[in-house]
């Protein structure tokens, strides 16, 4: 599979941010997943709504492949700057894959608060070997990719969003 | 094959035992960790999975508060169990030698030993000894090396300071004594600052100190003059009954730091010191409770950097 046979990240956003439109209330508030998910959040956040609050989080400290990797290389800091108990979470992720992410990103949030509601939005729902029952509410596109590749999203200098492949080794 | 006994093949920390030799890059690497953790000690549970079911022993052969308890914190935020053994109070004053205690507690299965040791070198000898799932952190042996507080301070500096290039840095008082001073001075040329100061009276100053990349100033004025960062030493009152000061009050009129002296430093230095304080000898209550005191930070910083520390070895 190449990379030019991918969709645009930009067209992907513009999607999602009207599948979530309908749904937004009061109490929602937008938490971009490091590193893919926190671009892709802050581009969909003017498209939504400018005023609603908007964070971010790590899950390198509740990932479950510690024992076998250890710390993931770039812990990045997580930023919410709200009270996470009784919000609707909007959670969003460049890829949905095996689920594991997804699972150690709502562990993280339930230690800042009881949401009242999560709901995940990603870019790509890429199918075939999703190893936990979590699935998308919104999804700007449906793949299947390779089994020996890996797809996530980059930002270039110019800070252009834009998918790409990776050839595992 | 890599010679530092704290790295493993990959050039990954397996033990902390000293800064001496560890590449700026794996400083920075822990910086970054630790500003990961300072929003976990912000979370309502504060608390991550990390180090579920490990056990990790605090063993202290010398007496600590600060230290101990911000391990002991650390670990538990990290999730893991934490045991706590005061040594000087148990099996070696009924003879036991310090690697049957070891061995000891290895069979109980330890994951990782904080050793804090009145000799030096101490921590190496355990890091030697033990089988190759257990990690050692040195929090403190003899005059050797305190690896943890040195990059709290760092941390700390980081954080203040932002960059380490642009920076002059001077550390005031007992530099012989002082295990931490030695970790600091390591850590500060290792991270590329450029003017690292060391401020004391000749009994109070290693020989040959200058070859560890310092400057050497006998007096306050020319030594504080446009420091970014003041770092204060402990006076460890036991040196005043030897040959070392005349006397506390002496050493105060000189090298206590008071914010007269402070104001030869720049306006926007920051204050440091690793605790405990004594107020009224190597610093001025004024200005440990001024508005350049850091002190406090330091603190609430060691147990971001602590845990950062002891989640990449245990990952490593």
């Amino acid at each position: 599979m190449l990379d030019e046979s991918l969709p645009g990240a930009d067209d992907l956003i513009a999607q999602l941010a009207a599948l979530i439109t309908p749904s937004l209330t009061a109490k929602t508030v937008l938490v971009g997943m490091h590193t893919g998910g926190v671009w892709a959040a802050d581009r969909l956040h003017p498209l939504l709504d400018p005023a609603m609050p908007h964070g971010s989080l790590d899950i390198s400290f509740y990932r479950d492949d510690f024992e076998q990797i250890g710390l993931h290389a770039q812990v990045k800091p997580t930023h919410l700057p709200f009270e996470v108990e009784g919000r609707d979470i909007l959670l969003v992720d460049d890829v949905l894959y095996t689920g594991r992410s997804v699972r150690a990103a709502m562990n993280a949030l339930f230690d800042y608060g009881r949401p009242a509601k999560i709901r995940l939005a990603v870019l790509i729902d890429r199918v075939g070997d999703r190893q936990l029952p979590i699935q998308a509410d919104y999804v700007g596109a449906v793949l299947a990719v390779p089994a020996h590749q890996h797809i996530h999203l980059i930002q270039d200098d110019a800070a252009m969003l834009s998918l790409k492949l990776v050839n595992l080794t | 094959m890599n010679r530092n006994p704290q790295l493993n093949a990959d050039g990954n920390l397996r033990h902390l035992l000293t800064i001496d030799g560890l590449p700026r890059a794996l400083l920075t690497h822990i910086f970054d960790t630790a500003d990961g953790f300072i929003a976990v000690n912000e979370q309502e549970v504060r608390k991550v999975p990390l180090l579920r079911g490990k056990a990790i022993f605090n063993l202290f052969f010398e007496p600590s508060t600060r230290t101990r308890t911000t391990f002991e914190i650390a670990a538990k935020r990290l999730s893991a169990d934490v045991i706590n053994l005061n040594i000087s109070a148990s099996s070696q004053s009924k003879g036991e030698t310090l690697l049957d205690t070891v061995d000891n507690l290895a069979a109980m299965q330890a994951d990782m030993f904080i050793v804090r040791h009145a000799q030096s070198g101490a921590a190496h000898m355990i890091a030697r000894h033990v089988a190759p799932h257990i990690h050692v952190v040195n929090a403190g042996d003899g005059r050797h090396a305190h690896p943890t507080q040195g990059l709290l301070d760092m941390f700390t500096i980081r954080k203040y300071k932002g960059e380490f290039h642009n920076l002059c840095v001077a550390i005031v008082g007992d530099v012989l004594h002082s295990r931490v001073a030695r970790s600091q001075i390591h850590a500060l040329t290792t991270l590329g600052v450029p003017e690292v100061r060391v401020i004391a009276p000749k009994t109070l100053l290693p020989t040959a100190v200058e070859q560890m990349g310092v400057r050497v100033f006998h007096d306050m004025e020319s030594g504080l003059r446009n420091a970014d960062v003041v770092i204060i030493l402990r006076l460890q009152n036991e040196r005043m009954r030897g040959a070392h000061l005349p006397s506390a009050q002496e050493y105060f009129k000189y090298y206590g730091l008071t914010a007269e002296k402070l104001a030869y430093a720049r306006p926007d230095a920051i204050v440091m010191h690793p605790g405990p304080m004594n107020r009224g000898v190597e610093i001025d209550s004024s200005v440990a409770d001024g508005s350049q005191s850091v002190i406090l930070p330091q603190v609430t910083y060691g147990i971001a950097v602590r845990m950062a520390v002891m989640s990449m070895l245990a990952g490593n």
